[in-house]
Order: C-alpha cells, then structure tokens, then sequence
C-alpha cells in the first residue's frame, strides 16, 4: 500500500516535469488514437496500421536513419476536447518534441491548424480535416495530401457521369449527400453544390447525428424522394447503420457511393451479403499481399508486438494507418537529408514534408509497389496529387476491390472554393499569405 | 481549537453581515486567492494551465450558473450546453463585427445576451416544474444547437460550420487566437471567476438569493408571504443564463479556440454540468468549484497516472477511467448524498469543536 501510494505521489509530482533522458536521439511521434466510443471500430484498425509500421521501421531499420522512433499513443475517444489534451500533453515530450500530428479527427484538426504555426509542429491530416488547407501559402503548417474531400465529392460526380453516360446526362439527376452531422460531414456540401449548378442536377443533402445510430427518418426520405445516387460522408456507427438502412429499402447498392472513410470492413460486414457491390473512395489497394506486410508480419508480429490481430492486416483502414505513417517517416527521412542532421525537430520535419517526393520506385523500394499514388508536395499545393479512385466491395469473397482508374478532380470547382475559404481563414484570423517563391 | 470563533465579537452590524464572518474564513479566502494568483502560474508549464486549470475555472463558472437556477431556486434545467453555445456564438459574432469593444465588455455582453434567451426559455417555468420543467428546458438543448448548426449566420457561412475565435488583447495581452499568452489567459480567466463567485456568494445570502430560496423550499409558501414567482424564477433563470453564457464565451474564446455547436455544446455538456452541481453539492458556491474539480481534474489526473505513471495502454486506462471515476461518483453519493460541499461544512463543524467535541 504504502509503496503503491509512493508511485502515486511520485507520479503525480513528476508528470508535468518528465521529459526523456533517453541516451540516443529519439524521434517522438504521439498518435492521436480511439480505441474506445462510437468511433472505436473504424479508429482501432487505423491506429494498429499506424503503430505496427512504425514498430517495423524500429525492428528492421533501427527506425528512420538509424534514430528509433518513439511512438506515444493517447486516447481522444474521437472527443475534441481530450484530443486537445492529449496534444498539449504530448507535444513536448522528449528531445526532439512532437514531430507530426496526425489527428485523424475533423474536430480535431481544426482545433490544432492555429496551434501548430505557433508550436512549429506539422499536422498531417491525410485526406480529411481542412479542406482549404490544400492552399500552402495560407497554411504551411498543414498537409492533407493525397486529396481532399472536394476533389473526391468531384471525383464521384464524374464516376456517376461515366455511369450515366456523360456529363451531359447528369442533368435532371437527382443526388442525395447522407452525411455526418458535423465539421466533417458538412465539407463536401459545397462542392457539390456548385457542381449541381454547373452540371445541372439536383442535389439534396440529408444530415445524421452524432453518432449516427439513428437513420430510419433519412432513409425514409430516400425511399419517398427515390434519388438517383447517393453519397455518404459517415464515419463510425454511422457506417454501418446507413449500409443496413439502405438494404433495407433495397437502394441498388452499386448507385450507393461512400466516402473514403466508410469504406472499410467494418462498415460492410454487418449488412452481410446485402452490402455487396457497395462502392467508396480510395487512395490506396486493400490487402495484405504486398511485401512492406509480410516484413510487418514478420519483424512485429512474429516477435508477439503487433498492435492487433495478425488475420487483421490489410484491412482498408489498417491499410491506411500503413500509409500514413509511411508518409509521415518519408518525410521525417527528407526532413534528415535536408538538414543534414537525425536530429530534426517539427520545424524541420515541415520542410520534409513540403519536399516530399515518393514516387513509384521510392514505392518499390519500401515494399509498396502500386499500393497508392506518388506523391509529390509543393510549397503552395499542399494536397498534392488529389486523385481519388473507387473500391467495391464483393460480399461473397468479403473483400474490396478497386474497380475504377484514379480520377483527376474538378479542379475549375475546386480551386475558387480553396481560394475563398483560404482567403476568409486569413482574414478572419489576420494571417498574410506567404511567398511560394 | 483552530475553528474556534470564541473571542471574535462583533460590535457592529457591518461585521456581522460580512461575506465571511469567521476570521478563518477569511484568511483561508485571502490564502487561496494568493494561491490563485500569486503562485500557481509561476508554478504551472503550460499544459497544467491549459489543459487542466483553465478548463476547471470555466466549467467552475458554468457550475456556478446552473446552481444558481438549480442549487438555489430549485429550476432543474438541462439547457447549460445550448446556452454556453449562446454565449460563444454570441461572442464570435461580436468578435467579428465589433472587436474594438475590448474582449472584457464582449464577454460580459454575450453573458447578457445569454440572460436575454435564458429568460425567454424559462418562462415555461412560471407554469412547470420539476421534471417536465426538465424536459422544457431540453427542447432549449436541442432547438438551440440545431438553430447554430442550420443557420449559416450564426457561423459567418463557413464551409464546415466551425467558429473560429479571432485575435484579440487584454491590456496588451493576446488573449485568444492561437498566439495567446497562457499565462494572462489564466489570469484573465482566474479573475473573472472570482468576482463573479464573490458576486454570487452576495447575491445568494441577500434578498434575491432568498427569494430563490424560499421558492425552491416550497413555491406556494413562497408565494403566501410575499415572494413574487415571476419575478424570483425569471431572474435565476436571467443571472445563470448571464454565469453560463460567459462560460461559453471564455470556453470557446479563451479555451478551445474554434468550436462546432453540434461537437462542443451537446446535451452530454449539459449533463456534465449538471453532475458537477449534484456532486459538488446543491446550492454552495464552494460545491460548484469541488464539482467542476471532481469532473474536470479527476479524469485527467487518472490518465496521467495510468498511462505515463503506471504504463498502462491508452485503451484499458480510459476504459479504467471510466469504472474509478463512476465508482467514486456512487461511493461519494452515498457518504454523502448532499455533496462534497457537505462534506466540507461537516468537517467545518468537528473542527470548530476539535479537540473537546463534548
């Protein structure tokens, strides 16, 4: 007992004092996780992909250049205002200090964008958060590279335009968007509203809220008002619920397109066989047959390390936590040649990350040949390639499948929407845009 | 023994009516003050300000509020989130449009919008009570947040529906925004909890505070001898609205930065308050700070000490979080059903005994 209250004591009295007195350089990444609440099922495949690619680089490399990475995971709950706590309680841990956040929340990101200039900390919100944060000169802090949410919302119009048979013949079509009820789900709305303008069909978007268990009334709607696509922007329950409700009044799966966040295992599963033919976005393959899982498998799993369950690798959303920490480690690697030094510190990641270049036989040379689009960031386009392709998913062999080339966005649609948003963050926030020269 | 009034006369009636007429009280009160004041910031970094006492401080506030209509006027409402949302769209609009007003008069301003919707929604209570006044005031939650979340004005047309709170100095001071000092941030906040619990503390024990009283004791009683309901329901319904509506301001300002209505402000917030009151202690000033410190701190203070003290995995301590704090919330109910703020009178009376207790 006595001991037991001594650690407590000591625990507490050290904690804002603990700083790492580690011998060798380490680089410190925290990772925002949920593996509790509503939004545990599609946060714990990610922060398992995340963490079991970083554990690998430690195991097989000795960690990126030979200084090990030093992963500090802390719960959020998909909850903004833990999130915040657990970046302030993060970002200064050890020598070298926070080097990306990665916070894998809406929420989350826009809480941490004003943070980050100040901190000198990158925030790598890959392919959600800030949309206008794709415009570097106003925001230099943020990467949301490989695309944003108003290039997909435009890649899935062109998809739907092919299906119809051209562009022209989206006129009179009828779109729904269901979406989050939240900072997140609402992103897309715009776009898509210009493109209804521009293209002529009619676009209806129908909020769920948090978390999203409850959609009976939304799909009603759809059943009355018979749309001829529908879009989903879910994350979570929301998922799920939304896939069986739309079995459920037998909406053609094949005209149901989700974004690339409902797009996982979990989310189709539980509506068995009626999910197949389901379609989302992707950046990336599904599966566990490229060679950077079999060194997973063998360097972290095989020692009794993984995070999660072996059959779980490759799963879409592990698959993605993969992707983004291997994104994250080029840029702490570019970050390291840049500066010449393994002992870089978030300002200096910043500048890996706005020179990161990972093309195809970078891919190939970490075990990831074809697995997702190279990459190249500029100082002014921070959202790099944006192309978005789309995955089906076939309920009798439960896997998913990309079923569709990567397409270029819309980028007459996207790119005044970028600048206005951009531009009101700047005024609202009085920041000058920088120089990209 | 160290209690003990003995000796303190009070030879006049201004003495007798101090807001603290035991001298201890008094010196406890000057010690935390200094506390607050003189010693904390300069011993805190700036996660312990940011993360754990500036929250503390703002949820003491909005605690604060809501015992004022809950604690002392008997109103039970589960309106607190909608209207600490009132107060933080009220400031970002005024932000916006007026910054040269200077950020303390906006923070009082949104409060006083706050009252102005808080009264307008309590005026169901002239007619119900208890828990369909309850359920009223829950339809407050949900009409307001929903109104924040459909009316692109509220949020200046953002695409995502977020405020952003903008710049602004204090005395020279960057105040909100993301360049803000923490320190003056703390001190500003600090401050405005403590006069407006001073402020609270006088009105409670003065005529309007026992108006309240005496229609949370029994209403038509209340009424008998002279206590107008209107009057009385409608202003605990106005100055909590006022105490929770600065709250959001500074919650949404001062603390988070930007802010969503649907994320920030739900009914979970509203309960949350509503549980620091129930387990600080109903109708003290004192039980609405121990509350906001049982909910606010504990938690936090639990994770630290799982995750980085006893290394356990993020996952199980939250989940281990979760099971302590309910159990101390269940074990502390029943010690004391009254609240922790009972705790603290009764320990108050042993020691004024302490040690001849016969």
């Amino acid at each position: 007992m006595r001991t037991l209250t001594r650690t407590i004591v000591v625990a507490l009295f050290s904690l804002p004092l603990m700083s790492g007195i580690a011998s060798a350089y380490e680089l410190v990444m925290p990772t925002l996780d949920y593996r509790t609440g509503p939004y545990a099922p599609n946060g714990i495949p990610f922060a398992n992909g995340y963490g079991d690619y970083l554990n690998m680089l430690n195991e097989r490399d000795g960690g990126i250049n030979g200084a090990r990475i030093s992963l500090i995971p802390c719960e959020t709950g998909y909850n903004t205002k833990r999130g915040v706590e657990c970046y302030e309680n993060t970002k200064n841990e050890g020598e070298s200090g926070a080097l990306v956040f990665q916070p894998l929340s809406t929420g989350i990101t826009y809480q941490l964008i004003p943070k980050a200039s100040v901190d000198q900390i990158p925030i790598f919100s890959m392919g959600y958060g800030r949309t206008s944060a794709a415009n570097g000169k106003v925001f230099p802090w943020v990467f949301n590279f490989p695309a944003t949410y108003w290039s997909q919302a435009t890649v899935f119009v062109q998809y739907i335009a092919e299906q119809e048979g051209g562009m022209e013949n989206l006129k009179g079509k009828k779109i729904a968007l269901v979406y989050h009820n939240s900072a997140y789900g609402k992103e897309p709305i715009r776009t898509l509203e210009s493109a209804a303008e521009k293209f002529g069909f009619e676009f209806m978007a129908l909020p769920v809220d948090h978390p999203g268990q409850e959609q009976k009334a939304t799909w009603l709607q759809i059943r009355r008002e018979k749309p001829d696509w529908v879009m989903m922007w879910g994350w979570g329950v929301m998922n799920q619920v939304a896939i069986k409700e739309a079995a459920s009044i037998r909406y053609p799966m094949n005209r149901f397109i989700g974004v690339w966040w409902s797009g996982s295992e979990n989310d189709v599963l539980p509506a068995g066989a009626a999910a197949d033919g389901y379609l989302s976005g992707a950046f990336h393959q599904p599966g566990d047959g490229f060679p950077v899982h079999d060194d997973i498998k063998k360097h972290v799993y095989d020692k009794g390390m993984g995070l999660g369950e072996r059959e779980r690798i490759g799963e879409v959303l592990y698959n993605r936590g993969m992707v983004a920490a291997m994104w994250s480690s080029e840029a702490i690697r570019k970050a390291m040649e840049i500066h010449g030094t393994n002992e870089v510190k978030g300002v200096h990641v910043r500048d890996g990350f706005e020179a990161l270049e990972v093309d195809e036989a970078r891919l190939k040379e970490l075990g990831m040949e074809g697995f997702t689009i190279p990459v190249k960031i500029t100082c002014e386009n921070h959202e790099g390639p944006g192309q978005v392709a789309l995955q089906q998913w076939d309920a009798k062999a439960k896997q998913w499948n990309l079923v569709s080339d990567f397409y270029e966005p819309l980028r007459d649609i996207t790119g005044p929407l970028i600048a206005e948003d951009s531009a009101q963050y700047a005024a609202e926030n009085s920041v000058t845009e920088r120089s990209c020269n | 023994m160290i209690y003990r009034e003995t000796g303190q006369f009070k030879a006049n009636y201004q003495d007798d009516q101090a807001l603290f007429p035991i001298e201890q009280d008094r010196y406890v009160i000057f010690g935390i003050l200094f506390l607050v004041f003189g010693v904390v910031p300069y011993l805190m970094n700036e996660y312990w300000l940011n993360a754990i006492l500036l929250p503390f401080l703002i949820y003491s506030l909005a605690a604060l509020g809501l015992n004022i209509l809950t604690g002392y006027c008997g109103q039970l409402s589960l309106g607190t989130g909608a209207f600490m949302a009132v107060g933080a769209f009220s400031i970002y609009k005024l932000m916006v449009a007026v910054p040269d007003l200077g950020f303390i008069p906006l923070v009082v301003l949104s409060g006083l919008i706050t009252a102005a919707v808080g009264t307008l929604f309590g005026l169901p209570s002239l007619r119900i009570k208890g828990f369909y006044l309850a359920v009223a005031t829950l339809a407050a939650q949900f009409f307001l947040i929903w109104l924040f979340n459909k009316v692109g004005w509220f949020y200046n047309y953002s695409a995502s529906g977020m405020i952003n709170s903008p710049p602004m100095t204090v005395f020279g001071f960057t105040i909100t925004g993301p360049e803000g000092n923490m320190t003056a941030k703390y001190y500003l906040v600090a401050a405005i909890v403590a006069v407006f619990a001073l402020a609270a503390k006088n009105i409670a024990r003065g005529r309007i505070g026992r108006n309240w009283m005496a229609i949370r004791d029994m209403d038509i009683a209340a009424e008998l001898i002279g206590v107008r309901p209107l009057i009385a329901k409608l202003s605990a319904f106005a100055v909590s609205s006022f105490y929770v509506g600065m709250a959001g301001a500074l919650y949404f300002a001062v603390w988070l930065g930007s802010a969503e209505a649907t994320e920030a402000f739900d009914i979970n917030q509203s309960f949350l308050v509503l549980f620091m009151i129930i387990i600080g202690g109903l109708g003290s000033v004192l039980g609405s700070f121990l509350g906001a410190a049982f909910l606010v701190i504990l938690p936090i203070m639990l994770k630290n000490i799982l995750v980085d003290g006893l290394g356990t995995d993020s996952a199980l301590a939250t989940h281990l979080e979760f099971i302590i704090v309910g159990v101390l919330i269940i074990g502390f109910l029943i010690v004391e059903p009254h609240g922790l703020a009972r705790l603290w009178r009764i320990a108050k009376e042993k020691l004024r005994l302490w040690p001849f207790p016969y």
